[in-house]
């Protein structure tokens, strides 16, 4: 591949920020929790499994119709309304000029099943009892029909688009964790070539599914029995599923001054990869690869990681921030649990965030890996590595 | 050819491989030919059994198994014949070494039924929870499974085997995925960010909880026999499309990289388009206004005028909905010129290849031009009067072809057109 050619790349803010999840909603909820250090997880609902529960959220307030919220499983809910929170951030919610022609790259999953059709189904199975056709007329007959609707992934998209009217381009990247890496990545890279303007970008996870633990559980990347903080769990690795919602208004420094829209950061840079994780070392090597390709100022700043708490990638990731030792780091595994797609825009949505603040929040780690860091940031570096699968960077800057 | 820069000052970008498996066969020959000849891939059902669907027919790719038996490993099956064939024609890069990223167009993935009915049987109980099976699932034993249903995992797959570089893309936009992994790399073409791109999309999930979720949508044809007559594009009695499955692979390439390495050029990827729809889940917008757009957006982007598509290789799912409003907004945009334009729908033949259509139809596109022959939409015996499409009905027809429109609408308000040309325009 080659270097990008164009010379006059446009700068790329970050005008909108909506984030939903175990803390809260909103920018301010999030920086007094983080601040004050809170974590809320459920050990109990789906014990021995351990969740970070969405925090009670009054979805009227961005999907006002009833009949939309009934169409939708709590993922696209989450999301939608995380999306809703962005665009009233950056000041064009209902803006149909703007939402006519914003560009939407959403990451997305699935929905749930409907666990009790499974359960029939699976139990009249394991007695024995399912002729040929069984499957086929319990599906039929118990599947509700706007379900399938819930459970596709660019329906959270689709969702969006009819409750908020965001309808340039919609685009669902798929892929677990990288597919928000990359969504972030594409989208600023259009944005930064003129292809786009404007464009709504993130992804949303519920985590409190009893499927996506039977998912992850086939791959042993269950946290179980008791909660620890991301770096602290060498006695049982694992991540705690969290539930989120975090969405992005990126647009160029134009069309943002155009229109009056004040930043909370630039985006400067977006870079991912996807190592073939067969040898040891594998994703240390990847993160080294990429990191002189972020254009980071000198050896010491700020970073957030999206780190899982899953092994070996978690070890792996950290042998990388040794070798970064001027790096004071954010774990958002601990506050938020794993929340798939969804982590690597909110360690964006927290960057610009801290930037906008004038300040990284705090550690919240007791194994001494996180420290204080009083100094206000003007860079911070945003790490993703997939629980199996998919690295990446992003350099998230102070505008000025 | 001219210069390497299309009227925008962009690079313009050509297509060097195709590769491409639907019910009808493996490779654009087979297919071809029998495309031409008006053949039909849809048959009734044998994988699993049907007792109690109402749609019973599809476009399976039977000739193509995989164990364990999955729909996306049958999905990423598809995907690497689909580009064995087009990185064969395309003779890039060394063997596993493509220099550019990969776009994939794939459906969603999830533990699919005989893997779920495996797990219950594991339990060793016959009432049971999801506590149960969670209590089953760990300890290594179904570890592959965790792989196998990520939905990384079937571009992950093709990134290691072709080396494809960077962080391959695995999107969905419904029935127009295939139209928008092609546009993915045609973007990344355009702004310099690559030489060349390896766009592929791809679909092997016919089982039968897919058929029941469209069944129950009341999407499907339920006209089962004779299988082959049951997918009827623009005809007055047409009842919903068939379920396919398939893959299409292009090698995209700047037209500057193609030509210094001496590259045969298929075609030009001369416009992309898209616009979204936010009326309804799964229908369009009664005015039609975002297909009319999309279709608008992509002649502005490649920078031709109506008059100059002289063929439409329509969306055409054989759905009610679907045909009256891909008329009506065709009619809109192309106005008096719309006589003029022969029009087609391959899903007649292979059905709906859903996830796989965009780029399944963007190869016949090329294929078309190529032969300068259009292929038929076969089952065309009662046409819809309100439809005044000039179909190219049951036989083949030689038309002088430069300039191909290729539609594709999804749910979830996906509307994504492609202009595909001989010659850079």
């Amino acid at each position: 591949m080659t270097e990008p050619k164009s010379p006059a790349a446009k700068e790329v803010w970050i005008t909108g920020i909506g984030i939903v999840s175990s803390l809260g909603e909103g920018l301010d909820a999030h920086w007094d929790a983080l601040n004050a250090k809170k974590i809320n997880v459920d050990d109990k609902r789906f014990a021995p499994y351990i969740v970070h529960p969405l925090a009670p959220v009054t979805f009227d307030a961005q999907i006002p119709k009833k009949g939309d919220q009934r169409q939708m499983e709590a993922w696209q809910r989450i999301g939608t309304y995380a999306a809703g929170l962005a665009l009233d951030s950056a000041g064009i919610k209902g803006n149909k000029e703007i939402l006519g022609r914003t560009d939407m790259i959403v990451a997305a999953g699935g929905g749930e099943r409907d666990l009790a059709v499974d359960l029939a189904i699976m139990t009249a199975d394991a007695k024995g009892n399912s002729s040929p056709a069984f499957l086929n007329e319990r599906l039929m007959n118990d599947l509700r029909p706007t379900l399938f609707l819930a459970q596709l992934s660019n329906l959270l998209a689709g969702n969006i688009a009819i409750v908020h009217g965001v309808c340039g381009t919609s685009r669902t990247f798929m892929g677990e964790e990288a597919a928000s890496i990359d969504a972030a990545r594409i989208a600023l890279a259009r944005i930064s070539s003129g292809q786009s303007d404007i464009a709504l970008v993130g992804a949303a996870h519920n985590g409190e599914r009893s499927d996506l633990l039977v998912l992850y559980e086939f791959g042993d990347f269950n946290l179980k029995e008791k909660y620890a903080p991301v770096w602290q769990r060498e006695g049982g690795s694992g991540f705690a599923l969290g539930s989120a919602g975090c969405f992005l208004v990126l647009e160029s420094r134009e069309h943002a001054e155009a229109r009056g829209a004040k930043p909370y950061a630039k985006l400067t840079k977006v870079v991912a990869d996807l190592a073939q994780r067969k040898q040891p070392g594998a994703v240390t090597k990847s993160l080294e690869a990429l990191w002189p390709k972020l254009g980071v100022a000198g050896d010491s700043g700020h970073l957030i990681t999206g780190a899982t708490g899953v092994e070996p990638v978690t070890s792996e990731e950290k042998a990388f921030l040794r070798q970064h030792p001027g790096f004071a780091v954010r774990a958002t595994g601990t506050m938020f649990g794993h929340t798939l797609e969804t982590q690597f825009p909110l360690g964006l949505a927290l960057a610009a965030l801290s930037l906008s603040r004038g300040a990284l929040f705090p550690p919240n780690d007791p194994t001494g890996l996180e420290v204080e860091k009083a100094d206000s940031p003007d860079q911070i570096v945003v790490v993703g590595a997939g629980h199996w699968q998919g690295e990446g960077m992003a350099l998230v800057e102070a505008v000025k | 050819m001219s210069a390497p820069s299309d009227k925008f000052g962009r690079p313009i970008v050509v297509v060097t491989g195709m590769g491409v498996v639907t019910s009808l066969g493996a490779g654009k020959q087979d297919n071809w030919r029998k495309l031409t000849a008006g053949e039909s891939g849809i048959r009734t059902v044998t994988r699993f059994p049907i007792d109690g669907l109402k749609s019973t027919m599809a476009g399976t790719v039977d000739f193509v198994t995989v164990d364990p038996v999955t729909s996306t490993g049958l999905t990423e099956r598809l995907a690497e014949m689909a580009t064995e064939e087009a990185l064969e024609q395309a003779a890039i890069g060394a063997k596993a070494d493509f220099p550019g990223p990969l776009f994939l167009a794939v459906a969603p993935v999830e533990v699919e039924w005989p893997q779920r009915l495996e797990l219950g049987r594991a339990i060793g109980k016959t009432e049971f929870g999801y506590d149960d099976m969670l209590r089953v699932s760990g300890g290594g034993r179904f570890t592959a499974y965790h792989h196998r249903f990520m939905f990384g995992s079937v571009a992950s797959h093709l990134a290691e085997n072709f080396g494809t570089k960077g962080s391959p893309i695995s999107l969905s936009t419904a029935c127009a995925s295939g139209a928008t992994a092609i546009q993915l790399g045609v973007e990344a073409i355009r702004r310099g960010d690559a030489d060349a791109a390896l766009c592929v999309a791809t679909d092997g999930s016919v089982n039968p909880e897919a058929l029941v979720r469209f069944s129950l949508l009341s999407a499907l044809s339920t006209q089962n026999d004779p299988p082959q007559a049951a997918s009827k594009p623009f005809s007055k009695n047409r009842d919903g499309f068939v379920m396919a499955e398939g893959a299409g692979a292009m090698v995209l390439e700047s037209y500057e990289s193609a030509t210094a390495r001496g590259a045969k050029i298929l075609g030009v990827v001369a416009g992309c388009g898209e616009l979204t729809d936010s009326f309804h889940r799964t229908r369009s917008s009664p005015d039609g206004k975002p297909i009319i757009g999309c279709m608008r957006k992509t002649l502005a982007d490649a920078g031709l005028e109506p008059e100059q598509i002289d063929h439409i290789n329509a969306h055409g799912t054989a759905t009610p909905e679907n045909d009256k409003m891909e008329y009506n907004t065709t009619a809109v945009v192309f106005g008096e010129h719309l006589p003029k334009i022969p029009v087609s729908s391959n899903k007649s033949m292979v059905g709906h290849t859903i996830s796989a259509a965009g780029a399944v139809e963007a190869v016949f596109s090329l294929l078309t031009l190529e032969h300068q022959r259009i292929p038929p939409t076969i089952n065309y015996e009662i046409p819809d009067p309100a439809i005044l499409f000039d179909v190219v009905g049951n036989t083949a027809r030689d038309a002088r072809v430069t300039a191909v429109m290729s539609n594709s609408f999804g749910f979830g308000g996906q509307n994504a057109s492609l202009i595909l040309t001989r010659e850079p325009v």
